[in-house]
This record gives structure tokens, C-alpha cells and sequence, in this order.
């Protein structure tokens, strides 16, 4: 490693060669503005935010992708003209943008906005014609309004990450504008749903459809009974909405915050997420000893499933049909829990707290839900919960710590893992080696399908069978474990997949960090932690010895991969095309 | 500078200020919109060199206009953005009266700028014989009470509200009594 001498402003430093002057800008201290970079997805150099000095070069230079090779390299980034140059960018920024900051989603949480305020801009110094499109509102979970869009393209290189590429950039000059092929609305195009558009945006111009006004309806209405259930990773991101630290963990004052909020019952998603692993493990168990269709592939992450449908239709068979932990969790509160509390299910109103916008869609889709009733009625984002919160003026950080309800009250360590990469798969084989086994196993953390690689893989000896295990997430990953599965050269048995990059807690309705903290500080690594923490000091940490799991086995479903469990937990899936 | 750098030999009959809109339309045109600056810097400068070409424009506007072309050529991603303002700001530098004749006079002194131009007759001179009037496609040429001594019909005049400014009346005038400016 060569540590070249620099200078940055007239101060002496060292860097490591090749370091981008960004990067080298960030350790000691510095934040150089930027609208388009995300680090190693979109390093085009596009938006002129972060031009520096270099003596020497020809010209202002863009920090974000350019690389310190030269011993003594002279870099300022604060002169006056850089400063006038940055401020006259933002200017013009703002005379092709709506301007309507007070009624925008993302007010507070904008990057555009805290750059003007940072450089004291003039809104009105360039003014001129001004492109105007119609708001995209044509899909459940987001909503593209491109009079707010400032063409960094960090959209258009999170959706290429995911290998889903459905928007880019249409018309040249200052007629561009990010939309579909052929101008097509969202619900047109192979979109899988998955928001990480969204989390990326540094605007508002794309945004999470906002269901918070059928909730806030919901509750006020006392024909109603109205309850909550809150996804694993949740716990573990709603503290960054009210400005505490990455990776805390607020599952306490989350319950007690619902619990004001005024729904009637608040339940742990994570029930449902030990209930998937109850359905899944004995699934993944039936197609090895009967010979069922293999690799199974997990079936949790609704953005995966529209992806498989759409791209890889022909793989249908190798999903697991375990319905995901949030419909599982509405099916058996419009069930079971109605039953058991005397309730017509016609008058529960389920709403699903969840990392994602793709819930948005899942809720709604065939083949989920019964007697004319859908399983979750509304699902709103981590996002769309702090809105509430603030909203009903509840000082979320200054809570007690509160409880979750019977009879879905207890989430298991393996529930709550589901939420990073690898939870699933370790939740299950949790499950799994213990049935096959009939023991209780006191090894039972898998590190080898924990971390943020991009495909895990191990293979574990449970009970005398050698099970190949994958683990990955994004879409981007996952097609080649897919791509290897169509060829026939799949060694694997059990595949989870998860449509985020890091799974749930880097979801596309996660909190939104801008790009100066992104690119520099590894979110997934974080919240993940805050995750397997959670784990390590729950009493259960395996989905079948949650008590609560036991009882509704025992009262109600039977066992599991019974009838009542197939008609109840189960789903079926359709091919979908590309175009 | 203008465009790619080749010589082009232009004489008083052309106007500065149209020259480089002319040659901006076509960087606006070819910009690929990627970068901020070449995106809606050259938009916004196409647009000021129009105001001042239809006599909307100030003083102050010429210094932003030169403001905004060392803008967009330090900040420009690539060679067209970077090259893009060098037609405004050679004849900035060297027709800068041209462009103070827009703004301050509203008059362009090569008689291009069509918002800044009234077309004229000289009584004196016209001997009233009428190709002027069958000439205008806006009819909008009709005689005057005039007779210029020596002359035996009255000399037309332009009504110049309703005028286009095509410049027929001065192409068919074979006595040189049109004139514009």
C-alpha cells in the first residue's frame, strides 16, 4: 500500500494511492457535496457538486471519481470560486425544479434543500422555461413526480444494480427526463416494486405512496378494530427517523408509540416470522425426503417474487409456497386471532409496519387473503410510521419502553433475524436441524450465511445429510444463482434470496440516509448488528420453541404443512412477462 | 471562437448577438443533458441571448450572461458543455457595442434582429410607383398625402404596426427609398 503526501486546503496529509479526493476529503473531516455519487453504483461525476482545485489540472476536477495518483498533489476544495461555482449550480438545479418544498415529502430530508441552505442560494437568480411532467401514481407502492427530479440517475443505477433497469434516461439535453420506455407508467413495465429507487433519491421525486391517511381513518373509526404488526427489522431502523444512531435498537418504545398511536392490538411481525420458518423448514424437509423440486428457494421478499415472476418464470416451481411473514401474520390475525377474541374478521383492520414498499403490492395481490378479505388490509413503510409518530406529536425518543400484545406477543431470536441477509436461512436451519435431529441442538448459529457478501454459501451436515446451502440478496446477485439453477448446474438445496441488497434492513421503505452518510458508512452492516444483537437476548431463539408458535400449532393449524396450515399460510404464484 | 474553430468570413450584414444564439441553439440542441451546467446552463443562456435579441435585455444581463459562460465552461463534464459558450463570449469580447446597441438603444446594427428592426420610406425619394404596395404580403403599404417636388404621385408610407418585417418592400424597391433599422 503506497501512502502518497498531500495537501488539502494548505494542510499537510497522507493518503493511500488511488484514493478518490472524495474519500481522502471524508477522512480528515471534510464534506464536499455531492448530488450523483453513490459509491460503486453510480460514480458518473455528473451533478458539478463536488468539483475541486487540483493545481495542475487542467480545470476544475469532480472529486467523486478522481483518483490522487501524484506524491504532493494539491487539492482545495472551499475556495471563493468553488464555493460561487457550487451555489450557481444549485441555482440552476432550482430554476428547472417545482420548488414546492413545504407540501414535499421529503421536507427536512433533502439534500437538495440542506445544499441550498449550506450555500445560501437565490431561487429566483436563473429563470426560464421549465419542463413539466404529470406525476407517475399509476403503481401502489411509489409515486414519481418528476418536477422534483434533478437527473442525478442515482434511480437509474440502483434499479440497474437490481438487474430490473425498467427506468432511464428518455429525450436529450434539457428535455430529459428518467421515465420508462416509451414514456410508459410504472404499472407498464417489469418494475419489481422494490423502492431502492426511492431510498436513494435525493429529492422528493420519488417517493413511497403514503397510506398513512387510511391508517389515521382506520383507528378514528370505532365500527373498527384495528391492528399492528410490526416486520423484524423495523426495531432496528425507526430510531434514525427521530436522529438516533444507526443500528439502535427501539423495540420498546416502537410498542409503547403504537400503543399511543391508538391501535387496538400491536403484535410482533416476528411471530409470523417463526411461523414461516415452521411452514418453510417442514416444507424445504418434504421436498428433500420425497424429492420434491430443489433448490427450494425462500419466499419471504415480495420484490424477489415479482422479480422471479418476470424474469425467471420458468423457476416458479423452486419457490417455496410459504406465504411471507406479513401475510402469514394477517391471515392468522383475521383467523385465528378473530376467532379467539371474539372478533368478525370483516371488521379488523390489519396494518403491516414493513421495510418495504413492495408489501405495498403483495397485499393486494391473487391468491393471498380469502372470503373476499385481504390479509393485511394496509402496509405502510419504516418511513411512513415515524410520519405517524411525528404527526400525533408522540416524543418518540423520550418513551418508556413498552410490550407487544398477546397472543402474538413473542418473536423467537430466529424471527428477528429474518430482517438482515441470512436470517431466513439460519432461522430455518434452526428449525430444520433440530426436527431432523429430534434434538435440541446447542450449536445453532450459522455464521457462515451471516455478513454482506454477495453470495454466501456453506454446506452443513443436519443429521447426516449434507444440505448445500446459498444465501444471497439483490437482484443482481440473485440472477446468477438463478442463471446457474437454469442451466442445471446448481449444487444447491435451500436458497434465500432477498430482493435489497442486505435484505430488509436496507429495504426501499427503510429511512432514508443521505448520500454523504451512505457512501461512507455500511448502513446493512449496522442495523444488521443491531439485529443479531436483538437475537443473541431473546429467551427463544429458535422459531419452534416460541410458546406462542407452540399454542397456535396445538389450538388451531394442527401441525404444520397440515391442511388448515396449506389453505391458511400458502400461496401460488403466476408467470408474468418483461414487456 | 466559433463552433468547432473553422474560419468563417461574415461582413456588417450579420449580427453578433443572432451569430452566437445561432450557434448556442445548436450546443442546447446536442446537449446530451447528463451534466447540470451544460444541461440547463446553456438553456438559460440561449434564453437570455434572446431577450436581448428581442430588446428585453439590460445591461446587467450582459455581465450574468458572462458570469454564466465561464459557469458553464469550468463546470461542464465534457468538451461540448466546455466549449458551448465560446461564440458568446468571443463576440462578447470583441462586438461588445453590438450588444450594448440591443440593449441600451434596442437596435441592431446589422439589421438582422427582426423585433429590433421598423422599416421606413423615404418620401423624398419614393416616386410613389406602388411595387412596394403589391409587393407587401400584409398589405400593410398604402399611399400618404405627400408629394415629393418633382414628383408626380404621392410617396407610400409603411404602416408599421401591422408590419412583418419580411423585407420585400426593400428587395423590390428600385429607387432605394425602403429602409430599415
Amino acid at each position: 500500500m503506497e501512502m502518497l503526501n498531500i495537501k488539502i486546503n494548505g494542510k499537510d496529509y497522507s493518503v493511500e494511492k488511488n484514493t478518490t479526493i472524495l474519500e481522502a476529503c471524508h477522512q480528515f473531516g471534510i464534506k464536499v457535496p455531492t448530488l450523483c455519487y453513490l459509491k460503486d453504483i453510480n460514480e458518473i461525476g455528473a451533478c458539478r457538486m463536488c468539483l475541486c482545485e487540483v493545481k495542475g489540472a487542467r480545470g476544475l476536477v469532480a472529486a467523486c471519481v478522481y483518483p490522487i495518483e501524484r506524491e504532493g498533489t494539491e487539492i482545495f476544495t472551499n475556495t471563493p470560486q468553488i464555493r460561487k461555482y457550487r451555489k450557481m449550480n444549485l441555482e440552476h438545479l432550482l430554476s428547472n425544479h417545482d420548488k414546492k418544498c413545504l407540501s414535499c415529502p421529503r421536507n427536512d430530508n433533502c439534500e437538495l434543500q440542506k445544499l441550498c441552505l449550506e450555500y445560501g442560494v437565490d431561487e429566483e437568480k436563473f429563470q426560464g422555461e421549465e419542463t413539466k411532467y404529470k406525476e407517475d401514481k399509476s403503481t401502489l407502492h411509489l409515486v414519481r413526480n418528476n418536477n422534483k427530479c434533478i437527473l442525478c440517475r442515482r434511480c437509474v443505477a440502483a434499479c440497474k444494480n437490481q438487474y430490473v433497469s425498467v427506468i432511464g434516461a428518455n429525450n436529450r439535453g434539457f428535455d430529459t427526463a428518467i421515465s420508462c420506455a416509451f414514456d410508459q407508467d410504472l404499472d407498464q413495465v417489469s418494475c419489481v416494486s422494490c423502492g431502492q429507487c426511492t431510498v436513494v433519491c435525493p429529492t422528493g421525486a420519488l417517493v413511497e405512496r403514503d397510506d398513512t391517511a387510511k391508517v389515521f381513518e382506520a383507528i378514528a373509526d370505532p365500527t373498527k378494530h384495528v391492528v399492528v404488526h410490526t416486520a423484524p427489522s423495523i426495531r432496528a431502523t425507526l430510531g434514525e427517523c427521530f436522529g438516533m444512531p444507526i443500528g439502535s435498537n427501539v423495540t420498546g418504545k416502537m410498542a409503547t408509540a403504537l400503543h399511543m398511536l391508538g391501535f387496538d392490538k400491536v403484535f410482533d411481525t416476528n411471530f409470523g416470522a417463526d411461523l414461516t420458518i415452521m411452514e418453510e423448514g417442514t416444507e424445504f424437509i418434504h421436498r428433500v425426503k420425497e424429492g420434491g423440486t430443489l433448490p427450494m428457494i425462500t419466499s419471504c421478499s415480495p420484490g424477489w417474487i415479482k422479480f422471479c415472476e418476470h424474469y425467471y418464470p420458468d423457476l416458479i416451481p423452486h419457490l417455496s409456497t410459504c406465504k411471507s411473514p406479513q401475510q402469514m401474520q394477517g391471515a392468522m390475525i383475521k383467523s385465528y386471532y378473530a376467532e379467539k377474541a371474539g372478533i368478525d374478521p370483516k371488521d379488523i383492520v390489519v396494518v403491516s409496519v414493513m421495510p418495504c414498499v413492495a408489501k405495498k403490492f403483495e397485499i393486494k395481490r391473487d391468491n393471498q387473503g380469502r372470503d373476499g378479505m385481504q390479509d393485511n388490509d394496509i402496509s405502510i413503510s419504516t418511513r411512513e410510521l415515524a410520519k405517524m409518530i411525528k404527526t400525533a406529536g408522540i416524543q418518540f425518543t423520550e418513551l418508556e419502553d413498552g410490550e407487544f400484545d398477546p397472543i402474538m406477543a413473542i418473536g423467537s431470536g430466529a424471527g428477528t433475524i429474518f430482517g438482515a441477509s441470512g436470517g431466513v436461512m439460519e432461522a430455518a436451519l434452526r428449525t430444520v436441524a433440530d426436527i431432523l435431529t429430534g434434538e435440541d441442538l446447542a450449536e445453532f448459529e450459522y455464521k457462515e450465511v451471516r455478513g454482506m457478501d454477495d453470495v454466501k454459501e456453506a454446506t452443513y451436515n443436519v443429521a447426516g445429510i449434507d444440505v448445500n446451502v446459498a444465501v444471497t440478496s439483490g437482484l443482481k446477485n440473485a440472477a446468477k444463482l438463478l442463471d446457474e439453477i437454469r442451466a442445471g448446474k446448481s449444487k444447491y438445496h435451500f436458497i434465500e434470496v432477498m430482493c435489497c441488497p442486505g435484505g430488509c434492513i436496507n429495504g426501499g421503505g427503510q429511512p432514508i440516509q443521505p448520500g454523504h452518510v451512505r457512501n461512507f458508512v455500511d448502513l446493512r452492516e449496522k442495523r444488521a448488528e443491531a439485529l443479531y444483537d436483538d437475537d443473541r437476548h431473546l429467551p427463544f431463539r429458535k422459531s419452534h420453541d416460541n410458546p406462542e408458535i407452540k399454542a397456535i400449532y396445538d389450538e388451531y393449524l394442527g401441525e404444520p404443512g397440515s391442511h388448515k396450515a396449506h389453505e391458511l399460510l400458502h400461496t401460488s404464484y403466476v408467470k408474468r412477462k418483461k414487456y | 471562437m466559433m463552433g468547432s474553430g473553422g474560419l468563417i468570413v461574415m461582413d456588417e450584414t450579420t449580427c453578433m448577438v443572432d451569430i452566437a444564439k445561432f450557434f448556442l441553439e445548436f450546443t442546447v440542441d446536442e446537449s446530451c443533458g447528463k451534466c447540470t451546467p451544460c444541461r440547463i446552463g446553456t438553456k438559460r443562456l440561449l434564453e437570455m441571448l434572446d431577450k436581448i435579441t428581442k430588446g428585453q435585455g439590460t445591461l446587467e444581463m450582459i455581465d450574468e450572461m458572462e458570469e454564466l459562460c465561464y459557469f458553464i465552461k469550468a463546470n461542464s463534464l465534457c468538451g461540448l458543455g466546455q466549449t458551448a459558450p465560446n461564440p458568446v463570449l468571443s463576440t462578447l469580447r470583441y462586438f461588445r457595442d453590438e450588444y450594448i446597441a440591443h440593449v441600451v438603444d434596442h437596435k441592431c446594427p446589422a439589421g438582422v434582429c427582426k423585433d429590433l428592426l421598423e422599416f421606413h420610406i423615404d418620401k423624398d425619394k419614393c416616386i410613389g410607383c406602388g411595387m412596394c404596395a403589391r409587393k407587401c404580403p400584409v398589405s400593410t403599404i398604402h399611399p400618404s398625402d405627400y408629394i415629393a417636388p418633382g414628383k408626380k404621385k404621392p410617396a407610400y408610407q409603411i404602416d408599421t404596426s401591422k408590419c412583418v418585417k419580411c423585407g420585400a418592400c426593400i428587395d423590390n424597391c428600385k429607387f432605394g427609398a425602403v429602409s430599415k433599422g
